[in-house]
């Protein structure tokens, strides 16, 4: 199958060799997959009302595009390596030229066509789930625009346009999550996840910003060219960009102590649970992680082990965590989390390939999981698996792809998970011989967790799908239609074939994929595989799926009867179904930092509050005397006598005026004989 | 002659006219009692220009019987038309314009 595979990617390719040897017009045209949902987003948002279904079929076809688009892309990478960067000029500011860019290469085809599969998937399955739903139209703008941002995420070619699809997909998942905002806790979730994300956002801005500074440039052909070649400022301020830039990824990629958000984010409908944990968000982080890799294997070398290590304490306590939960979606989440936490720690390991390998196989059995979930949901009426139970005599083909896609996960021998589970722990288990020692450790804790994500997937299984129906018996749960079961289906092809794509030492086209760009990475990993792990890693997998069986595998039983069997010690139930009380915790910091803010904030406001007042009564009482004391008494007083004494005046005068003239006439003699009489008065003096 | 009995002259008929304005009622009298004011002072130009003996006095005079003849013909006018509108003349009468 494998050289079947490669020798039809051969000749399909052949006849286009000529013109893709730098690209061509296929990576000239690439920026077309990144725009499209968002014009989807846009004309659902206009016209979606009156469109079938608020727009669906739109948003489908976009995506759909992105898959094809996508598939090409990769098909024509594997036969000849793309390196492009299309760049179109937006501003200039100052000495940075502000760009949008769209990259071309091994990495970013992959994610495009991931993202293009996964969304096609959800989007087709979502038609069918969100039929009738309240906010229909609403959800499908979103839902493209969501699928768009990560597009515009992954093309990225500068730091600055990576925040924009970064923060766009903050924005679009917090209107998916809050989809259901009557309920007031999911309007807290999509809060959450909001403020979560723009907590560890501020080491991402500042992490970007830093490096820009330095080389002048936002584009990371400068940044990560600046790093290769040694500038010294990269070189000295290395270890904090690395950090700060890690913290960012920590916080989209739910590491800890950032993945309190994404459980929460279960609270969105399914289908964007699906895209969220396998293809758009989550995979952000990692995804940082591999555009940046150059420049952490050469100048943030030292952030690595720290990388590492949080994913290995990722991995292991959300592992846990997903163990006691009863929500199918949240045990889902979990894993997701401590899948995550695999990424990683293989990242951190150096083990580029790896990390980005389980992200690409995970991706396909992930959102296989939740469309699955979804789909028993959606038969059920309810998230929780109490109410569930042998529901493989309803739905059986809900039961054999959700049980492809858990064995996957569990890493079951020949399912993708396997294959890049592996990898990730052989990666670890080279690095601890190749300058890491610590790595020793992480790897046990892979294999632990191995154990403790097979045992939780078969738990997840056998409550969900065997034994007895436990849920309303009034209402029979029944398959959902072909358009949900389809995309199921064709996952769980993904599911088997895409750990193929990458068998050490045999068949390594994802290898040659991811290398194919520009400063290739330095990548460490084994060439074959490492038996010795291989072994652990499977027997532990396979411990946990026998132990799970044990347990919670019985036909006909009760939940009750179940759940007595296994009953891990008291303190640490409590401990895990109290999420280790981190949530707590950070309630209690809130809360400490919230309320002298807040009385700080109010004894301020008190402050500028009582400074205007005064400001204000002082200008009214000057006023007020201004008017009364000088206006009023002074000015206006002395106009209105100085009017009132002339009228009165002229009221006692006017009677002189009699209109006879020989008056006048004697008046004006008379006068003449006084003045004349002065005259002789004032002579004769 | 002397200069005294010129000035006497001019002042009685100068009296007997401020008398005539301010006690007639009849307005043509009262015109005329104006006139004989002029009367008095070109008495008194003509004589204190002789007794100067300077030309100026005389010149001035007549300006002033050609002034008098304008103003009693405008005066006359003003006259012949209040009695047409009042049928009357009497000056006691006309005090429209008083408070």
């Amino acid at each position: 199958m494998v050289t079947m595979l490669s020798s039809a990617a051969g000749t399909l390719v052949a006849a286009e060799e000529v013109a893709l040897s730098d690209g061509g017009a296929l990576a000239q045209y690439a920026w077309l997959m990144v725009v499209l949902p968002f014009v989807a987003a846009l004309v659902i948002t206009l016209y979606g009302k009156k469109t079938p279904k608020g727009g669906a079929y739109i948003a489908v076809a976009s995506v759909a595009f992105v898959l094809v688009y996508g598939l090409v892309l990769l098909i024509s990478h594997w036969a000849n390596p793309i390196t492009h960067t299309e760049n179109f000029n937006i501003a200039t500011v100052g000495q940075f030229d502000i760009e949008w860019g769209v990259v071309v290469d091994g990495l970013s085809i992959m994610m495009y066509f991931v993202v293009g599969a996964i969304s096609t998937a959800s989007f087709v399955y979502a038609v069918s789930y969100m039929e009738g739903d309240v906010r229909e139209t609403a959800f499908w703008a979103s839902f493209s625009l969501f699928a768009g941002a990560m597009l515009v995420l992954v093309s990225s070619a500068n730091i600055l346009q990576l925040i924009v699809g970064w923060e766009l997909v903050g924005v679009a998942s917090y209107l998916l999550i809050g989809h259901y905002w009557e309920q007031h806790e999911n309007s807290s979730a999509a809060i959450k996840a909001f403020l979560v994300n723009k907590t560890a956002d501020v080491g991402l801005v500042i992490g970007a910003l830093i490096p820009a500074l330095i080389v002048g440039s936002f584009r990371f052909h400068d940044i990560l060219g600046a790093a290769v070649e040694g500038n010294p400022g990269i070189v000295k301020y290395g270890f904090i960009i690395g950090l700060l830039l890690f913290i960012g990824a920590m916080g989209k990629s739910a590491q800890f102590p950032f993945h309190v958000w994404l459980p929460d984010a279960m609270a969105g409908p399914t289908p964007v649970s699906a895209l969220m944990h396998a293809a758009t968000m989550v995979t952000a982080g990692v995804y940082l992680l591999g555009r940046m890799f150059p420049f952490y294997n050469s100048v943030a070398i030292d952030v690595l082990p720290i990388v590492m290590w949080i994913g290995g304490i990722t991995m292991f306590i959300a592992g846990l965590l997903a163990i006691v939960q009863d929500d199918i979606k949240r045990v889902l989440a979990y894993s997701t989390v401590s899948q995550l936490g695999y990424m990683t720690a293989a990242m951190g390991a150096g083990a580029y390939t790896a990390g980005l390998f389980h992200l690409f196989t995970h991706a396909f059995f992930k959102s296989l999981l939740f469309l699955g979930a979804g789909s028993v949901i959606h038969a059920v009426h309810s998230n929780y698996m109490s109410d569930m139970g042998g529901l493989r005599k309803y739905m059986p083909t809900t039961f054999w792809t959700f049980g492809i896609g858990s064995l996957a996960l569990a890493g079951f021998p020949l399912l993708a998970g396997f294959f890049s589970k592996d990898e990730i722990l052989a990666s670890l288990n080279y690095a601890s011989s190749h300058g890491t020692p610590s790595a020793t450790y992480v790897m046990w804790i892979g294999i632990v967790t191995a154990f403790v994500t097979a045992f939780y997937m078969a738990r997840a299984v056998f409550l969900t799908f065997f034994g007895e129906y436990k849920g309303d018996p009034a209402h029979e749960p029944h398959e959902s239609p072909a358009v949900m079961t389809v995309p199921l289906q064709a996952l769980a092809v993904g599911a088997i074939v895409a750990g193929y794509f990458n068998v050490p030492g045999i068949f390594t086209p994802f290898t040659d994929w991811l290398s194919g760009r520009e400063f290739a990475p330095g990548d460490h990993h084994p060439e074959s595989f490492d038996v010795f792990v291989l072994i652990a890693g499977t027997l532990a997998g396979l411990a946990g799926i026998a132990i799970g069986y044990n347990f919670f595998f019985a036909d006909g039983e009760s939940q009750k009867a179940r759940d007595s069997r296994f009953r891990l010690p008291k303190p640490i139930h409590t401990l895990l179904v109290n999420k280790y009380y981190i949530d707590d915790l950070y309630m209690l910091i809130v809360e400490f930092i919230r309320r002298p803010l807040a009385n700080a904030a109010n004894w301020l406001n008190g402050l500028i509050d009582a400074v205007v007042s005064g400001t204000g009564i002082l200008t009214a009482s000057i006023g007020r005397f201004v008017y009364e004391g000088l206006d009023q008494r002074g000015i206006d007083a002395s106009i209105n006598a100085i009017g009132g004494g002339t009228g009165e005046a002229g009221a006692a005068l006017r009677y002189l005026q009699t209109g006879k003239v020989q008056q006048y006439a004697a008046a004006l003699f008379f006068g003449v004989l006084a003045l004349v009489a002065a005259f002789f008065v004032w002579t004769s003096i | 002659m002397t200069i005294a009995q010129f000035a006497i002259l001019g002042g009685l008929l100068f009296s007997i006219g401020v008398y005539g304005v301010l006690v007639r009622r009849n307005a043509v009298l009262v015109l005329l009692s104006v006139e004989l004011m002029m009367t008095a002072v070109n008495i008194n130009l003509v004589a204190f220009g002789r007794y100067f003996d300077n030309i100026a006095g005389q010149i001035f005079s007549l300006f002033v019987i050609a002034v008098a003849a304008a103003e009693v013909g405008i005066g006359l006018a003003i006259v012949l038309l209040i009695f047409r509108n009042r049928a009357s003349a009497n000056v006691d009468e006309l005090d429209l314009l008083r408070w």
